[in-house]
Formats: C-alpha cells, structure tokens, sequence
C-alpha cells in the first residue's frame, strides 16, 4: 500500500492496467489444485448453511449431505430454525452487538484523527517518543489490559454498561487507528498544509477541510477493521458484558448456545449464521474495501 | 481477528514540522494547561457515561441508546474537540501554539494510558501477587507456571500452535496464490474469493462451524453427523472422538485456525506476486529456467519480506489465540493453550495473581517483534 494514495488495487482483482494473461495451453493441473483447495475451504460452511435450513430432527438424525437425495422436496427445506433462534434471544444479541459495535467503530476514530493530525503536523514536546510508544503498543496482548480494567470497572460499578465497552474497545482500537491515519496524514504534500496557512486557516480548519476530506480512504479502512474486530470480538465482550442474557452479544451468545450439548444441536447452524450474516454483507458489497482494512498497512501495490 | 503488521516501507517519514514559536515553551503555565487540555476531552466523555448509564438501568431502548451514544460519540465529540480548539485559541498566540497540540492529541493519550499503559504495568504487578490480588507472593506464579503440568501443557501447546499455524497458513496461502495467478482473471478472483471468505467469521462462529466436521457419535448412537467420521464410517472404519484424541486433537483445532488464516496470507501474498515485474520472469523463462526454477529464484526472494510480514502477523494471531479452544473444548483433554488458561484462571476461578502472571508471559513472548517494531519505525524516521 502507498501511504501516499492509500489506494491498494484490489488484491482480489488484477490491476486493471495489466495486460491480459497470456493463457498457457495446459492449465488442468492448475484448475485441480485450485478446485481442490477451493471446495475443501468450501465445504465447511456451505455444509452449515444447507444444515440451518433443515428439519431439526433430521440435524440431529443425518449429515448435511444427505440432502442432496431429496433436494427438490419441499419437506427437506424449513425456516423454522431461524425463527427460533431469533426469538431465543438471538434478536436481541444481534441488537446488543450493534449496540456495542457502532460506538466503538465512531469513538476511536474522531479520537485518532485528531492525535494523528498532531502527531504528523504539529511541533510538541514528547512527540517521537509518544508516538514510538504508539508503535509498541501495537503488539500488546489484550490479555495485558483486562484484569486491571475489570478491577477498575467493577469499583465503579461500570461493569456490564455499554459506555464501558465502547470506551475499551475505543482504547484497544487506538494504537492501530492512531498508527495508521498519522503515516497517511504525514504522507500529505506538505506544500497543501502550508499554502492553506498562508491563506490564513488555523490547524483546526485545516484538519477539518483539507486532512479529513483528503483522508476518507483510510479512514474507511479503519472503520471496516475495527468494525470486524468488534462484531467479531468474544474476549472483550465475555469480560466486560458476561454472560447476562440481557447484554449478551452474539458471539457471546452463540457460544453460550454451543456449550449446552446435544439438545440445541440443530438450533447451531441457523445461530451462527445469524452471527455472521453482517460481517459477509460487509465482505460482499465492500469487498474492495474489506480487504484493504485488513491488510491496511502490510500490502506493498 | 487479524491485526494488520508493520511493513517496512509502509513507515513513512515524519514530515518536516514548520517551527511554531511557541511550541516547546516549557513554563510551568503551559504544562499546566496541557494536562488539563488533554484531560478535559476524556473527562467530559466519562462522565456523559456515568449519565448514560443511569438511563441504561431504566430499560431505555436499545436502538435509542444507540442512537444517544452515536449523537455524542460523533457530534459531541467532535463538538467538544471544536470548543478546546476554540478555547485555545483564546489564549495568546504563544501560549496557545505550545497548548493547542495537546488539545488535539492529549485525549487519545489519555486513553491509551489509561486503556492500555497502566493495565500492563498493573498486571506486571498483579502477577506477583496472591489469587485475590492483595498478597504479595514473589516469584510463586511463575513458579506454578514453569512446574505444574497444567500450565506446562497450555505453554507446550501454545509453542507448537505459533510454529504450525502460521507455516500452514503461508504455505497454503503462497501455493493457492501462486497457482491462482496463472488462471483466467475471472476464475481467480472467484476462486480467491471463497478461500477469502472464512476471515469475515468470527473464531467463535468458526468453532462451530468445525463442530459439524468433527461430531462424533459412538457406535450404535445414530447415524455419524459429522462429516469426518462420516467419510471413516464410510470406509469401513469405527468413528473417532476427533477432540479427545491426545496431541492429535491439539492438531485439529489449529486447523480451525488455519481454515481462516490463509485467505488472509492468500491476499496479502498474492498481491505481493503480481508486483514482481514481468520482465523478470519473462528474461528467465527466456534464459530456460522452469516455472519450478523461477518460482524459487525469482519470486520467493522478490516477496521474502511480505513472507516475513505475514507469517508475524498469523504468529501473532496464533499465540493470543483464545475462542477456538474455549468454545471447542475448553482446554480439557490436554487442548489449554497460554491465552486460554489465562482467561480460565481469572475469568473462572477469580485467580488475579495467576491469570496476570499468564497475561505477562504471554507479553514477553512478543516483546522481541515489539522491538523490531520500533526499531525498524525508528532507523525509518532517522534516514529521512
């Protein structure tokens, strides 16, 4: 990724000024080992998908397989397990999951952006060193922070709030989201920010009509990391929501439902697609840009 | 969840900073006013929360308290950065040129101070201390740590996780990409796409979607559910309790793991490849290499140092890894992992002392990459 565009060419697509592959005569071999790899990475979660519209008593009773003998039979196919999830608490996991996750997608951005405008335009005391603890940070465990902020939580009576999740994941979020918008915003012309101050705008103005304007790509990618990170996060949610039903996320959720045995088998497969159909939305339509928040920062186009 | 790693030349210079006057003023007036510009925004912030709390307690609808939250962690937030800056500029120019910095950046770092500086130093503390955290144990937590055969199993585990998965993962990766390549662009973004895909799930979702491979059932209990012993069945053998296999199981899991990992490695791989100019390769063809040949000599070391990125990055991942064997097993049959009984011994038994002396154990295994980091940020910043 060039820090000076912040564009990757999607890495799913060639880039478009390639020229056309010249195609070798014999790509069987090819075609094999990359079927192969395909349908083995495939068949675990398309195994789950044909299981979630079954019949529970033929989850528990058969393979998913087995349905592709009575495929065009009506009594093979039902909704009725997503209608049970749902109403098992699964709505109301998915809303907490949003609930926690938006907040702590928006904070931390309006915090980095900010910090990271400081740390790559302005002159303060401190400045490489903090930021070279910003770098450090980035590889900490989570591990690190949680006993120590449980203990603070549980003083307060903070535990199981939202506002204290937001602002954890707000913090955990930082060191990543502050690292990245200051090497795009350092990488902005220089000549742009000093001609803007000769025209009389204060830092302020600069950073809200030219440097966020300008830094829109990478701040989408942060938003879309960070959005995965936290609808996907179990830890931080485990410990600083528990298990009380009314505040499980869905992850929470879904693991609290895998962990009661044999009985809620079939209910499985429907439950984690409920957990997983916002993050594929996001990976379908945003495709391009799901792979740039992932890869933000590692990807060399 | 994969945390995107440091490139190299992703580091890019400090910008050459125009002087202020001002900017470095170090009276103690202006430091004053740093700290308060810096704590006002986080201040502000906490105890809007406190507020909002008490509006949580009255069963508030949760869409609204979304919507509450969002009004102030956009709007508000942004309003109040508005007021500081507003505020700063109040002050004489001087003054305000050495204050107005930290008014922008002093939230955030008052947030990962107290998010993430002071918890590691306080679990550093913690990790020498009894399971209710009061007493002072010395060394014993360690001591357990490094004798008794549960937390050595969880270390052993951990160790042979880190130097499994990220192999698995870039080899797959690499090879997927690599043959990818040379198909049809349509085919291979498709292609790409589905081995893609499993990183948009999350660890937890991914156990169970594993949980349908390796279901067992004992013989004379039904049919076999789980498509693993579906295929062994088939074959005439006896069905296997996948999890409960010693040392293998451990194996299982990580494939889990590398399941949703090697998109990631694909990716980051694949792009890596097609940056490797085409003369090149085109010059050694020409030069009767093999694909085989060029392969070896040409792209491998053209991309050695995205190699070296990725395969850090799924290390990493590797090692804090903690939903797939929680929600798996639970670290039962001889499965715990570091990061695991790290949760297990705070979470379940309340155990602060132990838990903290695992969380720093499992900190001290990445300080070498953190100083590589650093570092690397720093010989960057110094041959601008």
């Amino acid at each position: 990724m060039t820090a000076s565009t912040g564009t990757v060419g999607s890495p799913m697509a060639a880039p478009a000024t390639q020229p056309p592959k010249k195609v070798k005569k014999n790509l069987f071999p090819v075609y094999l080992g990359v079927g192969l790899i395909t349908l083995l990475w495939t068949i675990p979660s398309l195994g789950l998908l044909i299981n979630s519209f079954r019949q529970p008593s033929d989850i528990r009773a058969t393979g998913w397989w087995t349905v592709f003998g009575e495929i065009f039979d009506s009594a093979t196919w039902t909704i009725q397990n997503y209608t049970t999830v749902l109403e098992g608490g699964f709505a109301n996991a998915f809303a907490n999951s949003l609930a926690v996750t938006i907040p702590s997608v928006v904070i931390p951005i309006t915090v980095a952006a900010f910090a990271a405008y400081a740390f790559a335009w302005m002159d303060f005391p401190g400045r490489n060193l903090i930021f070279i603890v910003v770098v450090g940070l980035l590889v900490v465990p989570l591990q690190m922070a949680l006993i120590p902020i449980l203990r603070v939580y549980t003083n307060f009576e903070l535990n199981g709030t939202f506002p204290a999740i937001w602002l954890a994941h707000a913090g955990f979020g930082l060191p990543l989201a502050v690292y990245l918008l200051r090497n795009y915003m350092g990488s902005l012309p220089s000549s742009l920010i000093e001609s803007a101050k000769i025209d009389g705008a204060d830092h302020f103005m600069i950073f809200t009509r030219l440097v966020i304007p300008l830094s829109v790509p990478v701040l989408a990618s942060f938003a879309i990391f960070q959005f995965l990170w936290v609808w996907n996060d179990f830890l931080v949610a485990l410990v600083f929501l528990g298990y009380d039903p009314a505040n499980r996320v869905v992850t929470v959720e879904l693991s609290d439902l895998a962990g009661r045995g044999e009985g809620t088998l079939s209910l499985l497969p429907a439950a984690a697609f409920v957990t997983m159909i916002l993050p594929l939305v996001v990976f379908f339509s945003l495709q391009r840009f799901f792979v740039r928040g992932l890869t933000a920062g590692s990807v060399k186009g | 969840m994969t945390t995107p790693p440091i490139d190299q030349e992703e580091l890019v210079t400090t910008p050459t900073v125009p002087v202020e006057e001002g900017a470095r003023d170090h009276s103690f007036q202006v430091w004053v006013l740093r700290i308060l510009s810096a704590l006002v925004v986080p201040s502000v912030l906490v105890l809007f929360f406190f507020a909002f709390e008490f509006l949580q307690q009255r069963d508030l609808n949760k869409l609204v308290q979304v919507a509450v939250a969002l009004v102030v962690g956009v709007g508000g937030v942004w309003a109040l950065y508005w007021g500081m800056d507003r505020l700063v500029s109040a002050l004489p120019d001087r003054a305000g040129a050495g204050v107005r910095p930290f008014a922008f950046a002093g939230p955030a770092i008052v947030l990962l101070g107290f998010y993430l500086v002071y918890p590691a130093v306080n679990t550093f503390i913690l990790s020498f201390a009894s399971d209710s955290g009061e007493e002072f144990v010395g060394l014993a937590n360690y001591q357990r740590i490094f004798t008794e055969s549960t937390y050595l199993v969880a270390i052993r585990n951990s160790i042979a996780w880190v130097v499994l998965v990220p192999f698995a993962a870039v080899l797959i990766g690499l090879a997927f990409a690599t043959l990818a390549d040379k198909l049809p662009r349509r085919s291979e973004v498709a292609a790409k796409s589905l081995i893609f895909l499993p990183l948009a799930i999350s660890f937890v979702g991914a156990s169970v979607v594993w949980t349908f491979i390796y279901r067992f059932r004992p013989e004379g209990f039904g049919e076999q559910i789980g498509i693993l012993n579906a295929i062994v069945v088939g074959f005439g053998g006896d069905p296997v309790d996948w999890l409960a296999v010693p040392l293998w199981n451990n194996l299982f899991l990580m494939v889990i793991l590398v399941w949703l990992q090697t998109g990631f490695a694909m990716v980051i791989l694949s792009s890596a490849i097609k940056s490797v100019p085409e003369e090149l390769l085109e010059a050694s063809r020409i030069d009767g290499a093999n694909e085989w040949q060029v392969f070896r000599r040409i792209v491998i070391p053209g991309i050695a140092s995205t190699i070296v990125v990725v395969w850090t990055t799924i290390l990493i991942t590797t090692w804090k890894v903690f939903d797939i064997v929680y929600v798996m097993t639970g670290g039962r049959e001889g499965t715990s992992v570091v990061a695991q009984q790290m949760v297990t011994e705070f979470f379940t038994f309340n155990n602060d002392g132990m838990g903290a002396a695992l969380a720093v154990i499992l900190f001290i295994a990445v300080v070498p990459i953190l100083v590589i980091n650093i570092r690397r940020f720093r010989e960057q910043e110094a041959t601008r």
